[in-house]
């Protein structure tokens, strides 16, 4: 194992900058509670300042300058361009206005299924999770998802404990089959040792790029599931001073970032 | 012939469905469409209009815009059994469950408190099996139940929960669609038996006025068969026809209406007041253990008679005050100092 180097962030504002550069300018996204607001404040700031933020409440566009603590409250809306209702939101999602999904997880398959509803038997659960909420409904109806979470045996799985929102479900023209609209799904996965895309051919997580100091047998270590891994595999970048700046003043609470 | 079959039905348990003939009926016989004055207190409303083993669903999302005076007016007359819908609910079920309410939930998001973490006392009821949840769904075919549910048909069509365990524990069945012979999820309608929505401002008959996102609560109020609206402000009916396009709950929907200034605390409320974080993460803390739950409802729901006293305990004026001004200051101007 490579002996770590001091850096000057943490997983989280790694995970922030990485997931920032992603979303494109000029696209739209439907926005999940926590990690996934702090990434897409900062593309705010950085690469994507036209970027259309929706939150699920009804919540478009807005330009607060601090991280919202719940996806419902005012800042959601802070010189927005309109504070509606979820079911004009959720409108969009499903008439295809919205680009991208950006989610968090408990738990992931190798086809990107996502598990928040509960870990154990369901019927008498280990660990009671609150649930689909918006989950499953980003994960339907946006075209690209990605999922933020933390990765380990437990956490990237071979077989969920509940399905909560689909991925590629058992793989290519599932999605398809039980109805799910065309050319959705999910596009990456950011943990905090890598990036992940899907084959083409086969829907499978393959890996994309390493985050920087971790190697490619400490990803296979934290992955329960055979994970596709091509010749090339890219380093993941550093976030800038300047990304971390910003990443500090957006959450100036540490809400995010974590103390 | 194209012929329109079910190709899978959810196992989850329908809650809060009627048939819309039976709902039209009871709108009929039990809906006044005479302007009255509605105003009472928290104390009649709750006692008036919640009844053992109703289908109740609260309004605002999260810690945002929650009628936080009826749910502890709830637990203060005792109510029991209760069903409710777990649409985005975090501190309000959280407390009911606590208290021994509400037994039986549907879940889209429950449970959790956002960035503040899991709920204690809501996980652990669930865990033990003190809680059922009867079903699952998402957030957006929750909304989707009310919508149905105010448009007074049996079901609305939409593209969500397909494909996976979510859909099996829902109440939703998945259809050939007749137009285009693709699977397709039916959301059933929903018409609660009583949904609390706080309100920034409400005249004496119900005109209510929400300022902010209107959430779901659009779709619930015009759902629900029985609505208890809390505001923050009783305004003159007058004002209500200065500016009719700022009504979004109309009077004949409404069944009480609460003045209760500071009616949504410790939850936000957009425009007006921050959330009280000392107090959410006191009750964060002390729901760890069955004695803290009891501990916390004994000090500020048992021992406290109204909502006046409620507002003392917890520090009274200065800090509601307090909360106004980060409202304006670190929430909705959202300034970093």
């Amino acid at each position: 194992m490579m002996p770590k180097k001091t850096v000057n962030y943490n997983q989280v504002e790694l995970m922030a900058s990485v997931a920032a550069k992603m979303l494109e300018n000029d696209k739209s996204v439907l926005v999940g509670t926590g990690l996934p607001v702090l990434a897409t404040m900062l593309a705010q700031r950085t690469n994507a300042p036209n970027i259309l933020i929706m939150y699920e409440a009804g919540g478009i566009g807005s330009q607060a300058s601090v991280v919202p603590v719940s996806v419902g409250e005012s800042r959601t809306f802070y010189h927005g361009i309109a504070a509606s209702s979820m079911h004009d939101v959720m409108s969009a999602l499903q008439g295809g206005f919205v680009d991208y999904g950006f989610l968090g997880a408990a738990q992931i398959d190798m086809y990107g299924n996502i598990n928040t509803t509960v870990i154990g038997d369901y019927d008498i659960p280990k660990v009671r999770l609150p649930g689909s909420g918006g989950g499953n409904d980003a994960g339907s109806l946006c075209f690209k998802t990605i999922i933020l979470m933390k990765q380990d045996t437990k956490r990237f799985v071979k077989k969920l404990d509940f399905m909560t929102t689909p991925g590629y479900l058992t793989g290519p023209g599932a999605r398809e089959k039980v109805g799910l609209p065309q050319n959705t799904g999910p596009y990456r996965v950011i943990s905090q040792l890598g990036v992940y895309g899907f084959d083409n051919n086969t829907k499978k997580m393959m890996l994309l790029s390493t985050h920087p100091n971790v190697s490619i047998e400490e990803i296979k270590e934290n992955c329960s599931f055979e994970l596709t891994i091509p010749v090339n595999v890219e380093t993941s970048k550093e976030p800038s001073d300047q990304e971390l700046k910003i990443l500090r003043q957006i959450d100036p609470m540490k809400l995010v970032i974590g103390k | 012939m194209l012929k329109v079959e079910i190709i899978e039905e959810g196992q989850g348990q329908l809650v809060g469905f009627r048939d819309p003939d039976e709902n039209r009926s009871w709108v009929l016989d039990n809906k006044s469409r005479t302007p009255e004055d509605k105003r009472m207190s928290a104390q009649e409303a709750v006692s008036k209009f919640i009844k053992p083993g109703d289908f109740i669903a609260s309004g605002g999302f999260g810690h945002v815009r929650v009628s936080m005076a009826i749910i502890y007016e709830i637990i203060r007359q005792k109510k029991q059994n209760l069903i409710m819908a777990g649409k985005t609910a975090v501190h309000d079920i959280d407390l009911l469950v606590a208290a021994g309410c509400v037994d039986k939930v549907e879940v889209a998001y429950s449970f959790g408190h956002e960035l503040r973490g899991l709920s204690n006392a809501s996980r652990r009821a669930v865990q033990t099996g003190k809680c059922k949840v009867v079903s699952e769904i998402s957030n957006a075919a929750y909304q989707w139940r009310f919508l149905a549910g105010m448009m007074g048909i049996p079901f609305i069509p939409s593209r969500v929960l397909l494909g996976t365990d979510t859909f099996k524990k829902s109440s939703a069945k998945i259809i050939n669609c007749p137009f285009t012979n693709k699977p397709l999820t039916l959301i059933p309608s929903c018409n609660p038996d009583v949904a609390i929505i706080h309100v920034h401002r409400c005249d004496k008959y119900g005109n209510a006025q929400i300022d902010g996102a209107l959430i779901e609560d659009f779709e619930l109020s015009h759902a629900s068969r029985r609505l208890i609206v809390t505001t923050e402000k009783v305004t003159p009916h007058r004002k209500t026809r200065l500016k009719p396009w700022r009504t979004s709950i109309p009077f004949y929907y409404v069944d009480a209406v609460v003045e209760v200034p500071y009616g949504a605390h410790p939850c936000q409320m957009p425009m007006e007041y921050f959330f009280d974080e000392d107090h959410i993460s006191e009750w964060l803390k002390l729901s760890k253990t069955d004695d803290g739950v009891k501990e916390y409802l004994e000090k500020y729901v048992y021992s406290v008679n109204s909502f006046d006293q409620y507002l003392r305990l917890i520090g009274g004026q200065r800090k509601l005050n307090r909360l106004k001004k980060m409202e304006m200051t670190t929430g909705w101007k959202a300034e970093v100092k």
